[in-house]
């Protein structure tokens, strides 16, 4: 399949980056100053690693485009990043949840990468999983602390779960380019990763003392550029600038 | 490796360029460069990022090509790597000791107290003034303090 690696590429970049945009909303007004740092070191890594993606994008589509215009003048439908990276913050515990889930996938996702037949992607992966690690270790301490603590806090992470976990299928669908670059070697069979990340995910929710949702109806879409409302005023925010003064530098 | 004379000059050029974030080491022990190639008025030089997201690395370009263009190196190729990707294991021992005069817990798996030696700490929070460090407490000295994270 023609370009598949391109977009491949193209739906790790966007988790990345979109995911990265909405930790970097926290900056200034997180809860308390270490966790402001925290959370805008994690945003940084997030388009640290969004920034390696896009690079090796460019390459692969010819340098057609530059990382920049990548990131800042494609529309909604044109981004494929899963659902869940773009759901707002919410309260901390909210924001908190969703990087747990985020992370628990990526750091078993990246690790299979790591033997990508594709230097470059399993470079990339290689350098991300010592970060990973970090951003799993911090908001899975989270997770258990908020979810075991008070009678209130332990609501809201429950909220939170119920409210979130609607958008964790979708990373363990393989499309045709899932299909198509797993067949190359390239790719990593997202289905195989379902039973190892539900016993990480369960192992930390026990400790929490947090049950997950049975029986809901999951949401996909993202990776095909269906996305739910608020990808929208992410990007609107996001590309402001590169909207309003077309290639403006600085 | 025997380098030639010119090389060692421009690793010694590179040595006096401290990390903007923890200037007490260089960018050559914190192991960012990691090749300089001199050939026929040409050099290339390697770094890699320490963090994938680190804004210093912006700066640490500029400054490389600032403070070699100073030498009259003027013909530079400043190549980006990430693999091998970058680890704490690279800085050596008199490096790490720079870190701990600093008041900074080198990247050891074994934290201690910089100040007092103590092994009586605790966790504050992962992530500090920079991604590479944590930030801890000494329940002896009661001093707070920043570990170099081991990666």
């Amino acid at each position: 399949m023609k370009n598949s690696l391109f977009k491949f590429v193209l739906i790790l970049a966007d988790d990345a980056l979109i995911i990265g945009q909405r930790l970097s909303e926290w900056a200034y007004k997180a809860p308390f100053l270490e966790e402001d740092i925290a959370l805008s070191n994690i945003s940084l890594d997030m388009f640290g690693r969004a920034n390696m993606l896009l690079e090796y994008a460019t390459i692969l589509q010819g340098k057609e485009a530059t990382p920049d215009e990548l990131a800042f003048k494609r529309n909604e439908r044109e981004y494929y990043n899963h659902l869940l990276c773009e759901q707002p913050n919410g309260h901390f515990g909210e924001t908190i949840l969703r990087q747990f889930l985020f992370d628990s996938f990526y750091s078993l996702f990246l690790e299979e990468l790591a033997k990508s037949s594709d230097k470059e992607l399993s470079a990339i992966a290689k350098k991300s999983i010592k970060e990973v690690t970090y951003h799993f270790r911090h908001s899975s301490q989270w997770v258990i602390r908020l979810g075991a603590g008070t009678e209130e806090s332990h609501n809201k992470m429950n909220m939170a779960l119920n409210k979130l976990w609607q958008f964790t299928e979708e990373f363990f669908i393989m499309d045709e380019i899932d299909i198509d670059m797993v067949k190359k070697k390239i790719g990593v069979n997202r289905e195989a990763l379902k039973s190892k990340w539900i016993k990480k995910v369960d192992d930390i929710l026990k400790e929490a003392t947090l049950e997950k949702p049975k029986d809901i109806h999951m949401l996909l879409g993202g990776k095909k550029g269906i996305h739910t409302e608020h990808l929208g005023h992410i990007l609107s925010d996001m590309q402001y600038l590169q909207r309003a003064y077309p290639d403006a530098k600085w | 490796m025997v380098r030639d004379l010119q090389t060692n000059r421009i690793w010694e050029i590179l040595d006096g360029i401290p990390d903007p974030e923890v200037p007490v080491i260089s960018i050559v022990e914190l192991g960012v460069v990691r090749d300089v190639i001199y050939n026929k008025n040409q050099l290339t030089i390697s770094i890699t990022p320490t963090y994938s997201g680190c804004p210093a690395m912006y700066f640490i370009k500029d400054e490389i090509t600032k403070s070699l263009e100073s030498e009259g190196y003027d013909n530079l190729v400043i190549n980006t790597l990430i693999a091998p990707a970058w680890t704490t294991d690279w800085m050596d021992a008199k490096t790490k000791n720079k870190l701990k005069q600093e008041g900074i817990a080198p990247p050891e798996k074994n934290v201690i107290c910089p100040l007092c030696d103590s092994n009586n700490i605790d966790l504050i929070s992962e992530f500090s003034s920079t991604a590479c460090k944590a930030l801890y407490k000494c329940d002896d000295c009661l001093e707070p303090f920043e570990h170099f994270k081991c990666i």
